[in-house]
């Protein structure tokens, strides 16, 4: 593995890159994003350490580091690993898992209020979820098969709703928004109709939640993150190209169509993996890949640093709903809807002064 | 051609022949689907109750057999279904006259998040949790968010554009929402018997609920026959309404009286229902024409009929468990929602 720095290079991208070769495989990215990167994972990390020790039963930093390192086997091991961690993990992989499909939708309509939180996929995989748990029992990978299927079907009732000689940002997202109500009231009607929990746990977790994971969903999760990641490596680096036009992305040998029917089914099993495990959380996939895009200065929005933003933005807003309500879960998506809605606020704010 | 085409929809999206017969004509067919969706209201339910024994339990109530029932829990219902359906059906329309904006209800757009909001503050954190004292509390929320919601609608433009009042209300409504989910989760003891907020709930809120909302919803319908006619001027725009005589100052303030406290009222009522108030414009006007006034009259049948008509499916869908209003309207009318912005040509925006 060699890392080349390009300032000599032949082609001005404006700023300092560098270029990561592997065997045949190699890749660009600048500077300020490898930076932008590794400062969000080390954050990641002491907002882990720091809130897996906080709770009813309180484990001190330096205590969770000697458990991470094997050296602590006391009582804090059982509530840092078996309670704690599973959850922190959970909100790692779901949230990156969110940033990176909200980077791919957002790409793919080229309009940041193109991610799948405000145009109903998100609902759509949770009303699939509720399906598959209602006819077939709760198994993750049941419940993941429906969140998928009920995603790309939204997916495509959403886009075959909203073209019309094109696709107008507007209307995708007027078109989504309605959609999304519908799904809204068919998945509260299947959860009042099949009692499935009390009427509180159903609306904690239509909100999304983190609450009850554990090891056993973990390790699927990982799987399926997996799989999707070597899709996307697979796919290699059209997604950018893309962005760029129709008429650009062709010229440039990327054959727009099936590229993004295959961006659009990795980009829906991504936010069907995450509604699976944790409900539709709303407003990180909108929300991550923009500040993102603003921290690390790229054209476009760019699919690690989103998952790493996705990530860490759950994470906090996790660690934030548990420590707003005390005693009672507060689901964290409504932590996200509010800070997401806020954000939302000021993309539309700062879009209108720009005009 | 680029200049025949506009006109050549204008003329074939235009009702043919909307005559005052035809506006009377269906304005008592909409007054007769009102009283038939009040009768099916108090029939119909869980316990299906036979139209004489609601015939009984009206004229000459005796304690006896299913006329319960219809005194004590039908009857309420469907009084707070008229005065709620009423009130959103006439701020949906003033929404939709006076902001221009064929998008809007008061749910869409944040207002009844707004109010919701500001009721559950006063009941977790002043312990007020008799209407008279929290409905003050709706009309600020409402007032609150329809503020908020056209300030960051109108930042940056002199015109207001449908569609960024909208993603303003959905992001708005967002924040509003999480935090009053929040409350609610932290004092849930004050929220036991609260069920209607999450959904928009007709049942179980007695006659009381309604006597209290119904003197602001009042208020509200004196101030729409007020503004009535100076709504079609105000449609014209703000230069050409000016130049036609038309204070459209005095109407907007008017109007937004008037939606805070037709708003306000039904959340407190009922919670928050959202897409009444946008379907009524959209479903009368084929009957009413352009004229803010007929649409207004005609609201004020068809907004409570589609209130009603939702909470009877509401009650039979999912017998013996009960489907919240505000669910059923949602899923009738987000299509309408759908058909409308997809009518809207590409070259608006």
């Amino acid at each position: 593995m060699t890392i080349t720095s390009n300032r000599s290079d032949h082609v001005d991208f404006g700023r300092r890159q560098c270029v990561i070769r592997l065997g045949a495989m190699s890749a660009r990215a600048s500077w300020r994003a490898i930076v932008v990167v590794t400062s969000l994972l080390a954050g990641a990390l002491v907002i882990a350490v720091v809130a897996v020790g906080i709770g009813k039963y309180t484990v001190a930093p330096a205590d969770v580091l000697g458990v991470l390192l094997g050296t602590n086997t006391s009582f804090d091991r059982v509530v840092v690993v078996e309670w704690r961690m599973p959850r922190m993990l959970m909100a790692l992989l779901v949230g990156a898992a969110l940033g990176v499909s909200g980077a791919i939708f957002q790409a793919l309509t080229r309009n940041p209020l193109g991610s799948p939180d405000i145009i109903g996929i998100n609902y759509g995989a949770y009303t699939g979820a509720l399906v598959a748990i209602t006819s077939f029992g709760v198994g993750y990978y049941t419940v993941a098969a429906g969140a998928l299927l009920g995603g790309l079907v939204t997916a495509v009732v959403v886009y075959a709703l909203s073209y019309r000689n094109g696709l107008a940002g507007y209307r995708l997202i007027v078109v989504g928004i309605g959609v999304s109500a519908v799904l809204n009231s068919v998945n509260q009607w299947v959860v009042i109709k099949l009692d499935l929990h009390t009427a509180v746990t159903a609306s904690v977790w239509q909100q999304g939640t983190l609450n009850g994971l554990s090891w056993a969903q973990v390790l699927p999760m990982t799987v399926c993150l997996t799989v999707a990641t070597l899709a996307l490596v697979a796919l290699g680096p059209q997604l950018p190209v893309l962005q760029m036009g129709d008429d650009a992305a062709g010229a440039l040998g990327v054959q727009p169509d099936r590229a993004r029917l295959a961006y659009l089914v990795v980009g829906v099993g991504l936010i069907a993996l995450a509604c699976a495990a944790a409900g539709p959380i709303s407003f990180i996939a909108l929300a991550a890949p923009q500040l993102a895009r603003r921290l690390t200065a790229s054209p476009g929005v760019g699919l690690v640093p989103s998952a790493v933003m996705g990530a860490v933005l759950l994470l906090v807003s996790d660690v934030v709903a548990q420590q707003l309500v005390t005693g009672s879960e507060l689901p964290v998506g409504s932590v996200t809807g509010s800070l997401g809605g806020a954000y939302l606020v000021y993309l539309l704010v700062v879009q209108a002064r720009r005009r | 051609m680029t200049l025949q085409t506009p006109v050549a929809k204008a003329q074939t999206t235009a009702p043919r022949y909307v005559t005052p017969r035809r506006r009377v004509i269906g304005l008592v067919l909409a007054a007769a689907l009102l009283a038939a969706m009040c009768v099916a209201s108090l029939a119909i339910g869980t316990e299906n109750v036979t139209l004489s024994t609601v015939w009984h339990a009206l004229t000459d109530y005796r304690d006896s057999g299913d006329q319960w029932i219809v005194h004590d829990l039908r009857i309420p219902r469907t009084v707070l279904a008229l005065l709620v359906g009423l009130a959103l059906g006439l701020s949906g329309t003033l929404i939709q006259a006076v902001g221009r904006n064929p998008l809007g209800d008061s749910d869409i757009l944040g207002i009844s998040s707004g109010a919701g909001l500001f009721v559950v503050c006063a009941i977790a954190f002043f312990g007020l949790t008799g209407i008279w004292t929290y409905i003050w509390f709706a009309f600020a929320g409402a007032l609150f968010a329809m503020v908020l919601v056209y300030l960051i609608g109108l930042t940056g433009r002199a015109t207001v554009t449908p569609v960024r009042v909208l993603l303003a209300g959905v992001a708005v409504a967002a924040v509003l929402d999480g935090i009053g989910f929040a409350v609610r989760l932290r004092y849930p003891r004050a929220f036991d018997n609260m069920r209607f907020w999450d959904a928009g709930a007709l049942d179980g809120r007695g006659l009381e609920v309604a006597a209290a909302i119904a003197p602001f919803i009042a208020v509200g319908v004196v101030l729409c026959m007020i503004v009535g006619r100076s709504l079609n001027v105000t449609a014209l725009g703000d230069d050409l309404a000016k130049s036609m005589g038309g204070n459209v100052a005095r109407t907007q303030a008017l109007s937004l009286i008037a939606v805070t406290l037709l708003a306000g009222a039904a959340t407190a009522g009922a919670g928050p229902i959202g897409f009444v108030g946008l379907m009524v414009p959209h479903a009368v006007r084929p009957f009413t024409g352009p004229d803010w006034r007929w649409i207004l009259a005609y609201a004020t049948a068809v907004a409570p009929a589609l209130l009603l008509v939702s909470d009877i499916v509401g009650r039979v869908v999912i017998r013996p468990a009960e489907l919240p209003a505000g669910i059923v309207t949602a899923f009738l009318g987000a299509p309408v929602l759908i058909w409308l912005i997809r009518k809207r040509g590409a070259d608006r925006s």
